[in-house]
Parts: structure tokens; C-alpha cells; sequence
């Protein structure tokens, strides 16, 4: 069989996988809807968060990031991870005995103030929409390259299948469903890892096998990989490029992020007990950290595998691989010398994202209208997303491993949409109706607006998806600094500190996501000729700066706070019942 | 019971802050600041600070969580017994 049919055999049974989930676990009450009734093992729990959690970007993605940044890509590897500890030690058990439904909740109550729910459900939005329209490119890249269907309808495929257990089952449909989802992308992931690993190192082990001597040699993958890279005139590929403030910053907004984001934290919502978020947070890191300690295997794999298998080959005999992807887009060759081989080294090849014109040059390539950049050799545009999805043909594995990556790349992307569109639809029921504008709902009509929002938000994340804006990726990455900047602080003052009151945490939160939001506006939109370390504040990138930004969120709450009148005493009190277990 | 309250408190504070010490020692100190200085040191085929900053911190990550869940929940035996805590829906 093809490697078509087999996509389709492989997507078609998870599916109805996640359907058949669906219609079994339906939510009955909004505490159903909003946190699973309360009553999910720890040990699902875990599973769920790691799928919640690993978005197309974990699975697609970041180990072709890492394949190109090399040691910079460590960034992502221990900010995604690290973030965890910070979770699972300040926030998850003092969130879930606090016992509420969402992340607004505890900073409405907290801080006695209908002003702060607000804010923080503004600050939830923004972050949850940017992040979701990245799963749904994640989702438009899988269908268009392996089922050949148009993009589009591959996100209209999605967003049905995600209505469906979203809207029926609530926080209910989504766990368990990510439960499966978890077992459908780890094992997608770690199949052709294993294989490459073998092919390559002898080592079945991925995690080890990077460390490890080539297969017949007894030179190590790195040191080959480190004298590969140098050679054709980029940085070594285990050391650094980025400055160690600015990989500092970076590390620090996506660990603080991490731990400050409303769809991971209401997951914790979910256990019985608070014992359970504990223990479901370390779980949680067992289940992300195979994927993860895996992904810089793949990424080192997949830069020596791609290097050897395009350097210097005609276009003509290049791999169908390097031609499937050219048709859809990511790749392109530009003959700058005009010999028909391709040759690949360091700098961009050609200016911006190809543009193709209808023809085909003289070897069969597309041909792109593109200025090509004469001050390097290189010829090789590649878009970094499909370094995963194009391993298993680099590496000639076979059609059903293939096949099980883009089942696994879709659940990735699906599971993480359905969490987030649901902290999007309970901030809109539970928040902002039933807490702010219309108090007097009853239940079910509170979970009758839960479904409506979730339908609604599901339609404009397919919007997203449809018609991406061109920032998406980038956005992705600074959801995490404005999380980092606008909730990490409240969230973590409202346990730690007695003193904090609304005035100074409504100061902080704004004050935090004005300062790192125009820092992102003014680099990355509006003047990008001078995002580069000479203009930035102590040379933190726009990624890193919501380091900054949460530290300037603690300087202002503190401040703000100490010269305004203290918390209430009911207030207080509840400060000292969530610290109980 | 205000006693017992506030010696829970200051002995989980001791737990979190040693345990965020190793947090930030293996990440930004072992996997950014001094990794350089580490690369000098071999493990099999990685360079240390290389190893630090994509393998070995994830793992000491894990190992800090399971501590600190048996650390507290012999915490939570000591000052609140064996009550089963926190179900107050």
C-alpha cells in the first residue's frame, strides 16, 4: 500500500477513535464541562497534560528548530520542561485546593476585584488565540502534504472533528481523548526516532544513540556533526550563537510562561485531591520529557541525514522527498551556478519565503521569481517545520511509519486546540457571564453558553487556519512571554504573599503585558530593521523579553501595593486555607 | 492550631527553595552560564554543558518533582496526619 492509503487508514482509525470518546464521556454540569467532574487519575491527568501541552509546534515543529539552531535550540528544551517544576512546586497544588474552575477565577476572588477577572480574561484570550492559530497551520501542513487534500479542507476536517468532542464532552470529552491522543503521538514520535537512531548509530535508544559513535566508525554523531556544520560555514553545532543573557531570558519566559498558562493550569483543576496535582505534575513531566530528551536526537539525526543526503546530488537524482516538498512550497532549489546539483551551505538563499512562477526549469525545478542572495553559495531554501514529517523519507523508512507521523502530528495539534479552546469558552460562560455580566443564569444555561462559545471559538480558530496571518509562527513563541509577564506574578502572589492587593496585582498585570507587547510590537512589526542585539534592551530579544516583563510586573505589584491599603481579611483567610493541603 | 499552621508553612518554604536551587543550578547554571565552561569535560559522546543543556537537566527536572511530592506528603503527615485533604467540592 501507499503512503496515501495508509495515512488515510492510520487518520481515519484515530479518529474515529476520538469521536467514539466523545459520545461516551459527554458532560452532564458545568463542573463536568469546565474540569471533568473532578475525578480523573493523576495518571490520566498526566497523559492528558502532556498531549494538552505538546502543540503541533512540540511535535512538528521544534525538533527542526533545534536541527538548525543547534545548541541554541536548548532553549526550548529546557524551558518547556523546566517550567514544570516551577508549575508542579508554586502553583498546581495551591490552584487546585483553591478549587474553582478556571484561572480568572482565582485571580477574581483573590484579588477581590471584578476589574482583575476582567484583565485576566483579556490577557487568557489573546494568549490562548495566538497559540491556538499555530495548531491549526499544524493541521493545514499534515493534510495538504499527506492526504493531498487543499489546506482548507483539512482545517474544516479539524475543526468538525474537535466540535465534536469539545462541544459534547466539555473538559470531559478533552481528557479523555488526550489520553489517547498522548498514546497515538508519543508512539508516532518515538517509531521513526528508534529507527533512525539504529540506522545511524547502532544504538536503539535515541537519547543515548545521539551520544554515541556512527554506525562502522568510531567517530561520535556530534563531533561528525560539529565538523559537517563548521565545513560548510555555519556555527558548530554544540555551541551557542545567542548571547548567554539573551538564552537566559529566553529559557526563563518560556519556563514562567509555561507555568503560567491558563489551558496547563486548569488541568490541574481536574484530580480529586491536592496530593493528585502534585503528583499528576510529575507525571505529566515523565509523559512530556520522552518526547522531549527525544526531540534533540531527531534534531541531530535529521541535520546529518539531510546534509548527506542533498549535498551535492544532481536536482535530478535528488530524493522524491526534496520534490514532494517542493510542490508543497517548503522547499526550493535556486541553481545560482547553474550545474543542476544543489549545493547547500550556511546563509539564506534566496531573499524572504519562495515565490514560484508557473514554470519549471531545466532540470524539473521549480523556478522562483525570488532575487537570490549573492553574498553566500547556498542554495537550499527549507522551511524548518518539515523536519519531522520529512525524517521517516530522509531516512527511507518505511510507508507505515510515515503514515503513523502524520496521525501523530494531527493529534498533537488537535489535542492542543481542544484545551485551549475550552479555557477560551469557560473565561467567556463562566467569567465573563455568570461571574460579571449575568449573574442569574442557572447552570444550564451557563453550560448551554459554555457549548455556544466553544462552537464559536472553534470557528475562528479555523479562520486562523484558513486564512493564517503571516505573524503566526512567530506570535506562538510570545504567547508564552505575555503569559510570563501578565499571570506568572499574580497567580504566584496570590499564594506567596499575604500583602498583595488588587490594586497592586491589576498595576502588574497591566504594567507586564503593556511593556513586553509593545517591546514584541516595536521589533517584530513595525520596525524590523533594527531587531537585531545592537538595538535590543541589554540585548534580550523580543522572545526572552518577557523575562522582563514579569519582573517588571513584581516591581510595580510590590510597589503599588505597599503604598495602598492591604487585602481584606476574608481575603487573607482564603490565602491561608489554599496553603493547607 | 495557628502554630502548627505556620511551622507547615516555613518547612515547605526550606523544601521549595533548596529544591529550586538545584532547578536553577542544572538549567541556567549548568545548561547556560557555565556550559561553556563544562563543554571541556566529555560524557561518552556529548560535551557536558551540551548534555546539560538538552538532556541531563530534563531528567534532574523529573528526579525534583517526585522528591518534592514524598517530601510533602510526609509533610502533610506530620502536621495534618492522615486525613484525606483537599476534596471540598
Amino acid at each position: 500500500m501507499d503512503v496515501t492509503t495508509l495515512t488515510y487508514i492510520f487518520v481515519g482509525l484515530s479518529f474515529s477513535l476520538y469521536i467514539g470518546i466523545a459520545f461516551w464521556s459527554k458532560a452532564n454540569s458545568t463542573n463536568d464541562f469546565y474540569v471533568a467532574g473532578k475525578g480523573v487519575n493523576p495518571i490520566a491527568n498526566g497523559m492528558a497534560t502532556a498531549a494538552d501541552w505538546m502543540s503541533a509546534a512540540s511535535f512538528i515543529s521544534m525538533a527542526g528548530l533545534i536541527a538548525f539552531l543547534g545548541k541554541d535550540g536548548s532553549v526550548y528544551l529546557m524551558g518547556w520542561t523546566g517550567g514544570y517544576v516551577v508549575l508542579a512546586l508554586l502553583l498546581a497544588p495551591y490552584l487546585r485546593k483553591f478549587g474553582k474552575f478556571t484561572v480568572p477565577d482565582f485571580i477574581g476572588e483573590r484579588y477581590y476585584s471584578k476589574a482583575a477577572r476582567l484583565v485576566a480574561v483579556i490577557c487568557l484570550i489573546f494568549v490562548s488565540f495566538t497559540y491556538v492559530a499555530g495548531q491549526m497551520r499544524g493541521v493545514g501542513i499534515v493534510f495538504s502534504r499527506f492526504l493531498e487534500v487543499d489546506i482548507n479542507i483539512g482545517v474544516i476536517i479539524g475543526m468538525i472533528i474537535v466540535f465534536f468532542y469539545a462541544v459534547l464532552g466539555g473538559m470531559k470529552g478533552i481528557t479523555y481523548t488526550q489520553v489517547a491522543q498522548y498514546c497515538v503521538l508519543i508512539f508516532a514520535y518515538l517509531v521513526p526516532a528508534i529507527f533512525i537512531s539504529i540506522l545511524i548509530t547502532g544504538n536503539p535508544v535515541p537519547q543515548l544513540g545521539f551520544g554515541d559513535t556512527l554506525v562502522g566508525t568510531d567517530v561520535y554523531l556530534l563531533d561528525k556533526l560539529d565538523q559537517v556544520t563548521r565545513d560548510l560555514g555555519f556555527n558548530a553545532y554544540t555551541e551557542n550563537i545567542k548571547s548567554n543573557i539573551d538564552i537566559f531570558c529566553i529559557t526563563a519566559a518560556l519556563m514562567f510562561g509555561t507555568a503560567g498558562l491558563p489551558h496547563v493550569i486548569v488541568r490541574f483543576f481536574t484530580v480529586p485531591r491536592v496530593k493528585d496535582a502534585r503528583k499528576s505534575a510529575g507525571y505529566a513531566l515523565i509523559f512530556i520529557a520522552i518526547l522531549y530528551t527525544t526531540a534533540p536526537a531527531v534534531a541531530a539525526f535529521a541535520r546529518v541525514n539531510f546534509i548527506e543526503s542533498i549535498q551535492d546530488t544532481s536536482y535530478e537524482s535528488s530524493p522524491a522527498w526534496f520534490k514532494n516538498w517542493e510542490n508543497t512550497g517548503l522547499i526550493a532549489w535556486q541553481d545560482k551556478n547553474n550545474d543542476g546539483i544543489i549545493q547547500y551551505s550556511a546563509g539564506s538563499a534566496i531573499e524572504g519565503r519562495p515565490q514560484y512562477t508557473p514554470e519549471r526549469g531545466s532540470e524539473g525545478q521549480r523556478l522562483l521569481s525570488n532575487k537570490s542572495n549573492d553574498l553566500n553559495d547556498n542554495e537550499v531554501y527549507i522551511d524548518r517545520d518539515i523536519m519531522v514529517l520529512a525524517n521517516p523519507e530522509i531516512a527511507k523508512l518505511p510507508a507505515w511509519v510515515i503514515a503513523l507521523v502524520a496521525a501523530g502530528g494531527l493529534a498533537a495539534a488537535l489535542s492542543t486546540a481542544a484545551g485551549l479552546l475550552l479555557v477560551i469558552s469557560s473565561s467567556i460562560s463562566h467569567d465573563l457571564l455568570k461571574k460579571t455580566f449575568k449573574p442569574n443564569i442557572s447552570e444550564r444555561q451557563e453550560l448551554f453558553y459554555a457549548r455556544c462559545a466553544a462552537a464559536v471559538a472553534i470557528f475562528i480558530a479555523g479562520l486562523f487556519g484558513i486564512y493564517p496571518p503571516a505573524f503566526v509562527a512567530q506570535v506562538v513563541a510570545f504567547a508564552f512571554g505575555l503569559a510570563a509577564s501578565t499571570f506568572f506574578p499574580a497567580l504566584f502572589m496570590g499564594i506567596f504573599s499575604k500583602r498583595l492587593n488588587k490594586e497592586g496585582a491589576i498595576a502588574g498585570m497591566v504594567s507586564g503585558l503593556i511593556f513586553t507587547l509593545t517591546y514584541i510590537i516595536y521589533f517584530k512589526f513595525l520596525y524590523t530593521e533594527f531587531n537585531s542585539a545592537d538595538y535590543w534592551f541589554l540585548s534580550i530579544s523580543p522572545e526572552g523579553i518577557g523575562f522582563v516583563g514579569m519582573i517588571i510586573n513584581f516591581i510595580v505589584a510590590i510597589s503599588i501595593s505597599s503604598i495602598t491599603n492591604p487585602p481584606p481579611k476574608e481575603v487573607i483567610e482564603m490565602v491561608e486555607v489554599i496553603r493547607e493541603p | 492550631m495557628q502554630l502548627n499552621k505556620d511551622g507547615y508553612w516555613k518547612e515547605n518554604i526550606k523544601i521549595l527553595v533548596s529544591l529550586l536551587s538545584v532547578w536553577f543550578l542544572v538549567s541556567f547554571g549548568f545548561g547556560i552560564l557555565l556550559s561553556d565552561w563544562l563543554d571541556q569535560f566529555q560524557l561518552g559522546g556529548f560535551k557536558l554543558g551540551f548534555w546539560f543543556a538538552q538532556q541531563g537537566s530534563i531528567y534532574i527536572f523529573i528526579i525534583l518533582i517526585f522528591i518534592y511530592i514524598h517530601l510533602l506528603n510526609k509533610l502533610d503527615k506530620k502536621y495534618f496526619g492522615d486525613k484525606d485533604s483537599g476534596d471540598d467540592n
